[in-house]
């Protein structure tokens, strides 16, 4: 009964490349502290639309990128992003019925999650950082949610990824 | 369950990474996928710097061109003296039987302009270790010290900044010799001068140059310039601030330097 088949695995890939790409390009000062976190909401979106192709392994490898790109210790964006892969995939369902701003919401709730365990890294190696900008990013995360969703939506619906 | 898995081989992964330095070669690995990534991001600000370059006109070319000449010439002058005193102060130090350690060779290296993590001060260099750039490289740039090198992969390295919070650099005052640390503030244009006691004879406007003590930058390289000073006797030590010499967010050419008595080695 099952066929699932799979396709469209290569958008699912761009879009982390995207991501990640976003996460390098060089902002002004001002808005540096603003950037938001694209790979944990990419990942986000993927795990809610599509739990069972993408899950926590893809999370935890996007995130030993996203160590090595940021210069920090590695391991610590690939547990926060193994965790968030995990915490969607268990409320994907539930995710899926939300209106747009309740899933911001959780969005919200999950990057500061993210935030507060990378804080709390840092702060064992001895580097974490002493200003509340630090929690800016969770922010313009979450406001960028909708339109990221519709952006991967229809992306996902016009090259049928399953 | 495979979370819980991943959970704790990320955090084996940055005890590891931390405690002992022993991925550095993952870590070069992975760079190296990632180099494509940020050659990418940089391409367009290559594309603009080549595209002014190419596109000047011919006023300005010969206006820069002038320009470069007459500082080319004071330069020259100023070296012709410089080679006499470099000689003689080789001599001197070989009566004193003290050796000199050379720091010579130069490789020009260009920055991607790719971002970190806006807490951290580190930039990406276009060469790896194939070019020869070793851990705790010293980075200079045309007027000062910049960092030093701390991951380096086959084709790419990332340094960090002087002014990075957990950076320090030995340095010594060039008017009287007197040795401290600048430890980065992580602030762009600020270095902190934590441990000198109110007492210590310094001024706003010393030059600080590298001791060379730590054995990780050449010595006597400008680093920066004191700025401001506060003397608190309530306070145990002065609380001291420095502007680096280096432009640390406008040069795109940086350099790496290396040990002379190295490659005699070799």
């Amino acid at each position: 009964m099952r066929t699932v088949h799979h396709q469209g695995g290569w958008i699912i890939f761009l879009s982390f490349i995207v991501a990640l790409m976003l996460t390098l390009i060089p902002l002004p000062d001002w808005a540096a502290y603003l950037r938001p976190e694209w790979v944990s909401i990419v990942l986000i979106y993927w795990c809610m639309a599509l739990p069972e192709r993408v899950g926590v392994g893809i999370g935890w490898v996007a995130g030993l990128f996203l160590d090595v790109i940021h210069g920090a210790v590695l391991g610590q964006y690939a547990m926060t992003l193994a965790l968030i892969a995990y915490f969607t995939l268990n409320l994907h369902q539930r995710l899926r019925v939300y209106p747009m701003g309740q899933q911001a919401l959780v969005v919200l709730l999950l990057i500061l999650f993210q935030q507060l365990v990378l804080i709390w890294i840092k702060g064992f190696i001895g580097e974490s950082p002493e200003s509340l900008r630090y929690w800016l990013p969770s922010l313009t995360t979450m406001l960028l949610w909708p339109w990221l969703f519709v952006i991967l939506r229809d992306l996902r619906r016009h090259y049928r990824v399953r | 369950m495979r979370a819980a898995l991943l959970v704790i081989v990320s955090v084996s992964l940055m005890t590891l990474d931390h405690r002992q330095h022993h991925l550095e070669g993952i870590r070069a690995g992975l760079s190296v996928v990632v180099y494509p990534l940020q050659y990418l991001v940089d391409l367009p600000f290559a594309v603009a710097g080549w595209a002014s370059e190419n596109l000047a006109t011919r006023t300005t070319l010969l206006k820069e061109n002038s320009e470069l000449r007459e500082k080319q010439l004071t330069l020259q002058f100023k070296l012709q003296k410089f080679n006499a005193l470099e000689s003689e102060n080789h001599r001197l130090r070989s009566l004193l039987q003290s050796s000199s350690r050379k720091w010579e060779r130069v490789l020009i290296a260009e920055l991607l302009q790719v971002d970190f993590d806006p807490f951290r001060h580190m930039v990406q260099l276009n060469r790896g270790s194939n070019d020869g750039v070793f851990e705790g490289h010293p980075l200079l740039d045309a007027h000062g010290v910049l960092g030093q090198v701390m991951h380096v992969s086959p084709l790419s390295s990332s340094a960090i900044l002087i002014t990075d919070p957990s950076h320090a650099v030995p340095v010594q005052v060039n008017r009287n010799g007197l040795r401290t640390l600048a430890v980065g503030s992580g602030d762009a244009g600020l270095l902190d001068i934590p441990h000198l006691p109110n007492n210590a004879d310094i001024e706003v406007g010393d030059l600080l140059i590298t001791s060379g003590l730590g054995l990780r930058f050449p010595p006597g390289y400008p680093v920066a310039t004191v700025s401001s000073i506060e003397k608190d006797p309530t306070e145990p030590f002065a609380t001291i601030s420095a502007t680096p010499l280096a432009h640390l967010k406008r040069t795109r050419e940086v350099l790496l330097v290396w040990p002379a008595s190295e490659e005699a080695e070799e």
